[in-house]
């Protein structure tokens, strides 16, 4: 689908004043791509397209390198993104169950979201907090000596927040 | 602290300075040796002073710094690069961070004295977008020392300019890979190449380009300032200085540790690790996350040096160290290891993409309980048959954690293969639990945290386990408070 249309290239401001106040525009395409993934949400097959006509690539390019680095996101994410450290450090301390522990309180499997679209579960390796293994994140917020027992109640705290 | 010393070179200023203070830097000596470069030195002399030094890249290889420099400096052009390798990719490691965080602006004085050594006016700092801390301040680092002419044009009143910025990384192990790193800066796939032609021949946008390691350059000012004999004084002939590791996983005390080249593993793990968590015994150590491998109790006497741990069939990697314990099953970790380094294959030569996969399905039958004989040599053969032919440094050595945990720990996967028995009992579908019924006192309560219901039993009667639902989780054993659970 989408051919593209005036319209939504018309439709990426960010992306617009982004690219435009690069002083050197040469291997612009990743750091687009973060800023697009940063005003967007995730980046859409409109959004990637939108960035190709913008940087006068194939779009096949840009499709490769946003599929190739696993920080970009070709899917909407929960409004929560819950991540288990699986680096090694974690991983000799049980984040492996700490995980399977989320798969069982949201009922979601690994890299899905739940039917609401709080909760998005993934994995992350290492955040740089290997002292406080098993570490888990959910957005921004570290959670350090995570125990299987304290997985609801970190869950129950979002739940109360509601969505975004 | 049992008479292991540490000795802080790269972290000499990490919690003890303000990292968003240029000020709190310049207060202990920061930016001298530049200064005594720019006014004092000619580029060659600085070259010359890092090649006398003997560093070594602490990146993961050891490539000596001061050749890199020569190189780089010697190819001509118009235009060079200076670029940092930030993107610490070792799934369990931390040391760059806490650099990037705790002293931003010692990698920035390195990366200028590297620019006037090499004849660059341009630099990079590739850095990992999951440290945003890090990303912070040395962006703050940066502007700090461009307002205060440290960094731009005419640094100092000279004639010397060096501008510099940041790049961020996307997720991507293989990028840490510096053919890689420079594909990924100018905007593709993060996917290596062939070497030859080296990056201080060809590197980034095809010139002359000297890419180094965070903690290297962390050593570099240090260096100039003090001298290369003062840096000899430290370490070992062939590996001088000193090497920061991130220890972790099951000793006491995790973090961060510096010290002296061929101070033996031991020191390290029982002393400033302080030993064993909770009295456990010792297994091994990783060093050099996926690219390295296991060493067992046996070599824990070995000196820490580039050398001494290629011979064990690790390496010094980074600077992870992840302590294991006899809870730990190693097929498992070599399983968890090439797990990820499968995942992190790029793709673009086949004896990684393919090879690592078919290596991953032997461990996999193995933990599972239908492993052969077969398997075990078709392991060691395949690791080394992708270690011999894969394109770059990932493929070279994904297969090590397999290889050298089957060299030292191969009764292990004997123990899986022939008697289908997990000896750390780590591996779900070869353990199992029971119940002692002369120590069961019907308290039901690890009936009650059975998340399959499979304990039946009334209070004060001896409870059993219905092994054909049991999902081998180990809730029971956890919550039985006596000791009326066993694997098994
Ligand atoms: C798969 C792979 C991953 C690597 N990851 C890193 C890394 O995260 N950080 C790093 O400094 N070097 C890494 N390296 C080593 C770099 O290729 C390169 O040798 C290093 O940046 C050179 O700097 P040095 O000489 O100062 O060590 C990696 C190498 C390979 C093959
Ligand atoms: S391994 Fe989890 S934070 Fe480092």
């Amino acid at each position: 689908m989408a051919q593209e249309t005036a319209e939504q290239r018309a439709s990426y401001p960010e992306i617009d004043k982004f690219y435009d106040s690069l002083p050197d525009k040469n291997g612009a395409l990743i750091p687009v791509l973060h800023k697009a993934q940063e005003a967007y949400g995730f980046l859409s097959q409109d959004v990637q397209l939108y960035v190709a006509h913008k940087l006068g690539i194939p779009a096949s390019k840009v499709y490769g390198v946003a599929t190739f680095y696993s920080l970009f996101n070709l899917e909407k994410k929960g409004s929560y993104r819950v991540n288990v450290c699986l680096g090694t450090a974690c991983f000799v301390r049980g984040s492996e169950n700490i995980l399977n522990e989320f798969e069982k309180e949201l009922g979601v499997e690994r890299s899905a979201t739940t039917k609401d679209g709080l909760f998005t579960i993934g994995s992350i390796r290492c955040v740089g907090a290997c002292g406080l293994a098993p570490v888990v994140m959910v957005n921004d917020k570290v959670y350090g000596r995570v125990a299987p027992e304290d997985v609801k109640g970190i869950v129950d705290e979002y739940l109360g927040k509601g969505g975004e | 602290m049992s008479g292991v010393s540490q000795t802080r070179i790269a972290l000499r200023n990490c919690g003890v300075i303000d990292p968003e203070s240029i000020n709190d830097y310049i207060a202990t000596d920061g930016y001298d040796a530049l200064a005594k470069a720019i006014f004092t030195l000619t580029p060659d002399d600085v070259v010359d002073i890092v090649k006398k030094s003997g560093l070594r890249g602490r990146g993961g290889a050891g490539f000596p710094t001061g050749i890199k420099w020569e190189t780089a400096k010697k190819s001509q052009s118009d235009v060079k690069y200076v670029l940092c390798n930030a993107d610490e990719g070792d799934p369990g490691a931390f040391m760059d961070r806490s650099v990037l965080e705790g002293d931003p602006h010692s990698v920035l004085e390195a990366m200028a004295l590297c620019g006037y050594a090499i004849g660059a006016s341009q630099g990079i700092i590739y850095v990992r977008a999951e440290y945003p801390l890090a990303v912070k301040r040395l962006q703050i680092a940066i502007d700090q020392a461009t307002d205060l002419g440290l960094l731009g044009e005419n640094i100092l009143g000279s004639s010397f300019s060096f501008s510099l910025r940041l790049y961020f990384g996307a997720g991507a192990f293989v990028c840490g890979e510096e053919t890689s790193l420079m594909n990924s800066v100018q905007g593709g796939r993060g996917e290596p190449r062939i070497k030859p032609p080296f990056p201080a021949v060809a590197g980034l946008w095809n010139k002359p380009t000297n890419i180094n390691n965070v903690e290297t350059y962390a050593n570099i000012a240090p260096i100039i300032r003090n001298g290369w004999e003062w840096f000899r004084k430290f370490g070992t002939e062939k590996s001088p200085g000193t090497k920061v590791f991130a220890l972790a996983g099951k000793v006491n005390n995790v973090g961060l540790v510096e010290v002296p080249m061929g101070t033996p593993l031991r020191s390290i793990i029982e002393g400033i690790g302080g030993g064993i968590r909770n009295g456990r015994r010792y297994k091994a150590v990783q060093t050099g996350g996926p690219s390295g491998g296991c060493i067992p109790a046996e070599h824990l006497d070995t000196p820490i040096d580039y050398e001494s741990l290629i011979s064990l069939g690790s390496m010094m990697g980074s600077g992870g160290m992840i302590v294991m314990d006899e809870d730990d099953c190693m097929v498992n970790i070599a399983k968890f290891y090439l797990t990820f380094t499968a995942e992190e294959s790029c793709g673009k030569c086949t004896p990684c993409r393919i090879g690592n996969k078919r290596l991953l399905e032997i461990l996999d039958r193995i933990t599972e309980g239908e492993g052969t004989d077969n398997d075990l040599e078709e392991l060691d053969i395949l690791g080394n048959i992708i270690k011999d032919t894969a394109l770059c440094g990932l493929g070279q050595s994904s297969p090590n954690p397999a290889i050298s945990t089957l060299r030292f720990f191969r009764d292990e996967y004997t123990a899986h293969v022939k008697d289908k028995r997990c000896p750390a009992g780590s591996c779900k579908k070869l353990i199992g639990f029971k119940i002692l019924a002369d120590k069961c006192t019907g308290c039901t309560v690890c009936a009650r945290n059975c998340p399959a219901n499979c304990i039946s039993g009334s209070i004060k009667k001896v409870h059993v386990i219905d092994q054909e639902k049991c999902i081998k989780c180990g809730a029971c054993l956890e919550k039985c408070r006596f000791k009326a659970i066993v694997r098994g």
